[in-house]
């Protein structure tokens, strides 16, 4: 049987090593977050540094695997669906490098009564994200279980969205800073809470690709 | 001459190639799962394999239902099949090569005097109606068990994708060969009675005649798949059948079974063997079987989208085909014998007709007298004549010979009577069938334009 799938065994590894990419990611947002916070310039542009290399590899493999998809006429029926998860499972880790960088470039000050409450609501979204990728998998490997998976996302991208709504809250009941301030930590708040509303549509898109595969 | 005779049968072939190729792999091509190439090269080829190993089965129902015996009308009933085909499939109405070529056959049964059989006629129509039933039957039961594997093997999507393609590749070589075991006898059945060919010694194998007119119809086949099938392909993959790839090998394989079914001689007498009636093998139609098993596929998502408005469409060409190919079968004959002179049907052999067994009798006669000059021991001719001519002259003798006389002769003009009778039976039909076809066409045009409002 495996002179049959020779052809297809490199870009089943090319998927996994995606989304191993995207995993890795998040993780790196996470110690990058913690490192930042815990004001580690030294590890913080490590984790820049390296979320920036895993960009750049999911961007490589995501371009390797459509090219090879398109080139060698694999899954006409679900190649579209296909590739609309790349991409958007891409965007993901696009975001969170770009939501380091900006941590790098404007520095938001934010006051330690904060840190807990930006540490909790950078768990929820990357936790979100991380319950994707099983998700994600499971559409390739075993697509009765995705709808088992992507509860999952919905969960914890819920949670996001409510620390990320009391962070905000708590942010402009702060009365020691400025309104420009408080505008600033709301911002990065709500660049954190997107991972999740990002892992969301993704869910969605994988939800429903997965239904018209089991119809 | 034979080539020119054989004209029409290899023209109804073409066509069929580039029609119901489709159904074997419209899917996979238009769905860019298989490439044109590989799949016209594949259909070509099992097509060509499928009639000369397997064609002989529903041929012979053919043969059962009218034996066609001039080439010249075989290529009158061949044509008036396609004529039929053609003109309806241009008025739109669903069309079946299968029903054209036995109305026609009809026609010609009509025209030359001899009997139909009724128990073929009746064996063949009821295999239409069984065809997309069992097509339906079969699909079911087929996506049930792909689906099941498919769930319970957990098998990555990609490894899914490339076993879909090789099972897509094998159902339609399977499908291919099926069409050309069943269908041959739709192209060059009504030659295979008309047209003896010596055998001929391939080295590996030798052809019969019968296999040399199916090789010859079935390249017709492959032809029509090869010029005219792609753009059938891609239509039938993008625009009318929304399967899935799982549905589209259930669908071929069931399409493919059924035909199988319906022209296998092996599988009939193992039937027999078992004590199960015999399967009759009859040539069906390759596009009701399929409209049949995508309803399957539909019945088991639960019914929704099927549109009804197609099987009232087939069950209207059940009718309507078979009458107007045999309509326009016994007007081309009359044209064919009276204006082009040419032999359509070569008479009854009386010898079978229990009815009028007078050659017999004039045999015996001249037997007799030919036993009484031998015993006699005559040498001379005119010795041998005078006595054979007064042999004759013995009243009971002549009188038996002039009642054989008048008994043949009266059974001719029975014949000639009915054919008179057929005749005006056929003219009435024939206005009537008119009438009605302005009908039928009326009402498209009226349906045609609502359509066009509701858009």
């Amino acid at each position: 049987m495996a002179f049959l799938f020779k052809k297809i065994d490199s870009i089943i590894l090319m998927i996994n090593d995606f989304f191993d990419t995207i995993d890795q990611g998040t993780l790196i947002f996470k110690e990058g977050i913690n490192n930042y916070l815990g004001n580690d310039k030294e590890d913080f542009s490590k984790n820049i540094s390296r979320i920036g290399k895993l960009e750049s590899k999911a961007d490589t493999l995501k371009r390797q695997i459509i090219n090879k998809v398109y080139v060698q006429s694999l899954l006409p029926q679900y190649r579209g669906d296909i590739l609309r998860l790349l991409e958007k499972t891409d965007e993901i880790l696009d975001k969170m490098k770009e939501t380091l960088n900006q941590f790098d470039v404007e520095k938001p000050g934010i006051t330690k009564d904060l840190h807990s409450e930006y540490i909790k609501l950078t768990e929820s979204s990357v936790l979100s994200v991380e319950s994707l990728i099983p998700a994600l998998r499971a559409y390739f490997d075993d697509v009765g279980s995705v709808k088992d998976k992507v509860h999952r996302v919905y969960f914890y991208e819920n949670e996001a969205d409510q620390t990320g709504e009391s962070l905000k809250r708590k942010i402009f009941k702060l009365k020691d800073l400025k309104l420009s301030e408080k505008q600033h930590l709301r911002f990065f708040a709500a660049h954190i809470e997107n991972l999740s509303d990002y892992a969301k549509i993704v869910a969605d898109i994988v939800a429903i690709a997965s239904i018209q595969r089991i119809i | 001459m034979i080539l020119l005779f054989l004209s029409s049968g290899l023209f109804l072939g073409w066509s069929l190639g580039a029609n119901d190729a489709a159904n074997v792999f419209g899917t996979a091509v238009g769905s860019k799962m298989v490439s044109f190439k590989k799949a016209a090269f594949i259909a070509g080829f099992f097509v060509i394999v499928g009639s000369v190993v397997q064609g002989a089965g529903a041929t012979r129902t053919l043969g059962d239902l009218g034996a066609v015996n001039a080439i010249a009308g075989s290529f009158t009933v061949a044509l008036s099949a396609a004529f039929t085909v053609y003109w309806m499939t241009k008025l739109k109405i669903p069309v079946s090569t299968s029903q054209a070529i036995v109305g026609a056959i009809i026609g010609w049964n009509f025209y030359s005097g001899f009997q139909t059989n009724y128990h073929s006629l009746s064996k063949i129509v009821s295999t239409w109606v069984f065809g997309p039933v069992l097509g339906a039957i079969f699909s079911i039961i087929i996506i049930l068990v792909i689906k099941i594997s498919i769930k319970h093997s957990k098998i990555n999507l990609l490894k899914l994708d490339q076993l879909i393609r090789i099972a897509l590749i094998l159902t339609g070589a399977f499908g291919a060969y099926s069409l050309g075991a069943n269908n041959i006898a739709n192209v060059v059945g009504v030659f295979v009675n008309a047209v003896s060919f010596k055998p001929l010694d391939l080295g590996i194998i030798t052809l019969s005649g019968m296999q040399q007119i199916f090789l010859a119809g079935s390249i017709a086949i492959a032809i029509g798949i090869v010029t005219y099938s792609k753009r059938v392909m891609e239509t039938v993959g993008t625009n009318i059948m929304h399967l899935s790839s799982e549905s589209a090998i259930a669908v071929v394989l069931a399409h493919s079974l059924v035909l199988f079914i319906f022209s296998s001689q092996s599988l009939s007498n193992l039937f027999v063997n078992i004590g199960l009636p015999p399967i009759p093998l009859v040539p069906v139609s390759s596009s009701q079987v399929i409209i049949g098993a995508i309803i399957g596929i539909g019945l088991l998502k639960g019914g929704r989208g099927i549109q009804y408005k197609v099987l009232g469409e087939i069950s209207l060409g059940w009718l309507l085909t078979p009458i107007l190919a045999g309509v326009f079968a016994f007007f081309a004959l009359f044209f064919m014998n009276n204006v082009f002179n040419q032999e359509v049907y070569k008479k009854a052999d009386y010898s079978n007709v229990k009815k009028y067994p007078v050659p017999e009798t004039v045999n015996n006669v001249i037997k007799a007298n030919e036993d009484s000059i031998l015993k006699a021991g005559l040498k001379s001719a005119t010795a041998k004549i005078v006595r054979f001519d007064s042999s004759l002259k013995v009243d009971k003798k002549r009188t038996n010979f002039k009642n054989a006389m008048n008994s043949q002769k009266s059974g001719e003009n029975k014949l000639k009577q009915k054919i008179k009778n057929q005749y005006y039976i056929i003219l009435s039909l024939s206005i009537l069938l008119f009438i009605s076809l302005i009908g039928i066409y009326y009402l498209r045009i009226k349906y045609k334009n609502s359509t066009n409002l509701k858009e």
